[in-house]
């Protein structure tokens, strides 16, 4: 089974919910279990949320969301034009973040790279960031 | 989001309904700001069972709230989440905060 699904979207908080409903609704051909579902959703909101708000900030911008479905396997890709990542091991390091005074947490690599299978960072600065997460869906008995 | 907040003296009870994310953390974050503006509570009791989505910036508005509860001498206790929910708690050491009792 092969399909993909590309979307854009303005950098705004209140499309993670949409984002998320979107990868979830493509996810539904996989014939997914009901945790599957909810680990992909949740690292697409961890994408989108650091697109938003460390890729763009205030200065806003467009997200890309790409869905990929190739046999079993999922890619997902969240990409922005935005600030890009200096140092993207340290970026990935639980608990650090850029953005103490925003109450984040440092967590949103960390929780990607817990619900997916593998989770991969290009950025440059000044020029935007991609993540590219893949994930084994629908492999139950 | 929808917040339910039950007051016994000293204790807050916090009882969030629905999706947890950037978005509607800010909205979590004032509401438990203003209540805890009542220096009397030092003691904050999150019911998650409500909550059918959480990502990490969940984490942020806990971890937040913890530091002012904890710099009274209060405690914070954290019961019921589902389990992606859970896991993000646990992932993220919120647990290891909490008071014995919620401790599983």
């Amino acid at each position: 089974m092969k399909n993909f699904l590309r979307t854009s979207f303005m950098s705004l908080t209140r499309n993670e919910a949409l984002a998320r409903g979107v990868a979830a609704q493509f996810c539904l051909l996989f014939d997914p279990t009901v945790e599957e579902l909810s680990d992909v959703r949740t690292a697409v909101s961890e994408a989108v949320t650091n697109a938003v708000i460390h890729g763009y900030g205030a200065s806003g911008g467009t997200v890309e969301m790409e869905l990929y479905a190739d046999g079993d396997l999922l890619t997902v890709v969240v990409s922005d034009k935005g600030r890009g990542i200096e140092d993207i091991e340290l970026a990935r390091r639980p608990f650090y973040t850029s953005r103490p005074e925003a109450e984040r947490s440092g967590m949103g690599f960390a929780v990607m790279e817990a619900f997916m299978d593998s989770v991969e960072v290009e950025s440059e600065v000044g020029k935007g960031t991609t993540v590219t997460m893949k994930k084994r869906l629908g492999a139950h008995e | 989001m929808k917040v339910t907040v039950k007051k016994r003296g000293r204790v807050m009870e916090v009882c969030p309904e629905g999706e947890i994310d950037q978005h509607s953390a800010g909205e979590l974050r004032e509401r438990l700001d203003s209540e805890l503006e009542d220096k009397r509570i030092d003691r904050v009791e999150y019911d998650m069972k409500a909550v059918s989505f959480m990502d990490s910036s969940g984490i942020g508005v806990l971890l937040g709230r913890y530091r002012t509860i904890s710099a009274r001498g209060g405690t914070m206790d954290v019961k019921n989440a589902r389990r992606n929910v859970e896991l993000i708690l646990r992932m993220s050491g919120v647990y290891s905060l909490c008071t014995e009792r919620s401790r599983q």
